[in-house]
């Protein structure tokens, strides 16, 4: 089944929710209302003529600009070989997104990177802890306005240009 | 530093009376087997394992934010970093979606040098992987058969692009360097000796009874898990879903190549054991050498590189793209907002996915068996860490 299909088949049965579609984008996407995305997510998994078992990843994006932030699913169906990407935005302010985990399994470990490195908060996700930094960790790295702390434990995170 | 909700367990009352412990222990963050630095918080009743942890992050390079400020060029060399036992598969995802965002066409000739660099890759990387699979579990010849013939394709690889590790050899729109002369002539002649050698490898371990039993049955990865967890490449053949980006989603010239899908079928243990995921990988490195032999046969003439602005400024927008490294299905997202240095970018790696399964499959197996399990898997930790 082809985007547009998929994407017929969402606004069918979502209405509303789909706020929007970008179906001439090198890879066409679908954006939905983030309160909506775990039963997006589950009729997508669910149905056996779209069949979207597989999260093949998810990320978030830091639009500064514009004020929010982006978090992006790569779904891949390995039954039906096709593939669509959904979005959903949050504020920068207090991003929060319901998690997918539920879902597909994947996400547990995906959605514990984009809260450690974006600070987006997944509610009803099972063991949301920091990934990559360490849990004392201030601030999260990947945002547009993070500013990389002078020392951390009392270890300087400068150095001295080698080349001189 | 504490982890929170790793506290040692309260002490328990047996029926016999007898007073049991639950033990909290650590394994890591540097031991031998964990390939890199990684640390397991094991919570054991005996030799038996409640849980194992996973606690990652020791080897976070922050490559994703580092793209973000090098601009789209120069992040390459970095690309290396992300999985440096298969670099050439970082730089060949990294340039693809660059690619993709520009809409930019790879000379035919380049294509062929990337895929026969990429293949030449798989096999020294499949040999790190099944060497110091056996390794951890206690036989210490194999290893060095492995080793052997790795070394000689970073000799190769190292003629190829000057590096015998982090490569850099490929470019937005093709590849560094055509293949020196006098390559295929040696690379052939590694391959004849490579073939036979893996026969000796599968006589020598494949077959051997201790080996398969240490293997055999441990650590069963069922196909609906395999998928839910989206573990890809070898651990997924290995649980019987016979899927591989080269064949089912081609890029580059993959679709002129003929070569076989291997997948476990369970002869010896169960379909997604540690077992069939050491078994498929010894498979796929057949197969490599078959597609590096048809790539010298029908590459074309011509150049390696389509001409690319030095300041390269792909369209705003954003492109996912997936690959068949040699730990599976790998993925790079890239969003461009006009300028020279990419907005985002974020790799999703087969290691990263085959570590968030450990926690559920480790439950129940034996303490020793753990570590035949993080091999089978082919957990790299700098591409989990990234």
């Amino acid at each position: 089944m082809d985007e547009a299909a998929i994407c017929e088949r969402l606004r069918a049965r979502f209405g509303e929710r789909v706020i929007e579609a970008n179906l001439t984008a090198k890879d066409p996407w679908v954006l939905v209302d983030p309160q909506a995305i775990v039963e997006v997510a589950r009729y997508l998994c669910d149905e056996t003529d779209l069949g979207f078992d597989a999260l093949s990843n998810e990320t978030g994006v830091d639009y500064k600009d514009a004020g929010y932030i982006e978090v992006v699913y790569h779904l891949y169906s390995y039954p039906h070989r096709h593939r669509l990407v959904l979005k959903v935005r949050t504020p920068r302010d207090n991003a929060e997104v319901p998690t997918v985990e539920a879902v597909w399994k994947a996400a547990n470990w995906l959605e514990r990177e984009i809260y450690d490195l974006l600070g987006v908060t997944f509610t009803g996700h099972s063991d949301l802890r920091r990934l990559l930094m360490p849990e004392d960790w201030v601030g999260y790295p990947l945002r547009k306005d993070f500013v990389e702390p002078a020392e951390y434990h009392g270890i300087s995170t400068r150095r001295e240009s080698l080349l001189r | 530093m504490s982890l929170a909700g790793y506290e040692v367990e309260v002490q328990q009352v047996g029926d016999g009376g007898l007073r049991t412990e639950e033990m909290t222990l650590n394994m890591g963050p540097q031991h031998p087997s964990t390939h890199g630095v990684l640390r397991f918080v094991v919570k054991a009743d005996g030799e038996v394992m409640r849980e194992a942890i996973p606690d990652v992050g020791y080897l976070h390079r922050s490559i994703e934010k580092i793209s973000e400020k090098v601009g789209y060029h120069g992040f390459m060399p970095y690309t290396d970093r992300v999985d440096y036992v298969a670099a050439m598969f970082c730089n060949q995802g990294w340039a693809m979606v660059c690619e993709k965002l520009a809409g930019l066409a790879v000379p035919k000739r380049a294509e062929y040098c990337r895929v026969i660099a990429a293949e030449l890759n798989r096999i020294s990387s499949h040999l790190v992987s099944v060497g110091t699979m056996v390794l951890d579990i206690g036989a210490i010849t194999p290893f060095f058969h492995a080793f052997r013939e790795r070394e000689k394709i970073n000799d190769l690889l190292e003629e190829l692009c000057g590096a015998r590790l982090t490569y850099n050899y490929m470019r937005i729109g093709g590849v560094a360097w055509d293949l020196p002369p006098g390559f295929v002539e040696r690379t052939l002649a590694f391959l004849d000796r490579f073939e036979p050698m893996l026969d000796e490898f599968d006589d020598l371990v494949s077959v051997n009874k201790i080996y398969v039993e240490r293997c055999a049955n441990v650590g069963v990865v069922s196909p609906e898990a395999a998928i839910n967890y989206n573990l890809v490449g070898p651990n997924l053949r290995g649980s019987g879903i016979r899927y591989d980006v080269r064949r089912d989603e081609p890029y580059s010239v993959y679709p002129e190549l003929e070569f076989n899908v291997p997948v476990a079928t369970g002869e010896l243990g169960t379909v997604g054991d540690s077992y069939a995921r050491y078994w498929v990988r010894m498979r796929e490195m057949e197969e490599s050498a078959r597609i590096v032999r048809q790539c010298f046969k029908q590459m074309p003439d011509g150049p390696v590189i389509a001409k690319v602005p030095r300041k390269f400024k792909p369209p705003a927008g954003d492109a996912y793209i997936r690959l068949e490294s040699a730990r599976g299905d790998m993925g790079w997202y890239a969003v461009s907002d006009g300028t020279e240095y990419p907005y985002r970018c974020k790799v999703r790696t087969g290691s990263f996915s085959a570590m968030s399964i450990i926690d559920k499959i480790s439950r129940g197996l034996m303490l020793a068996d753990l570590v035949t399990l993080i091999a089978s898997l082919d957990v790299v930790a700098p591409e989990v860490d990234r």
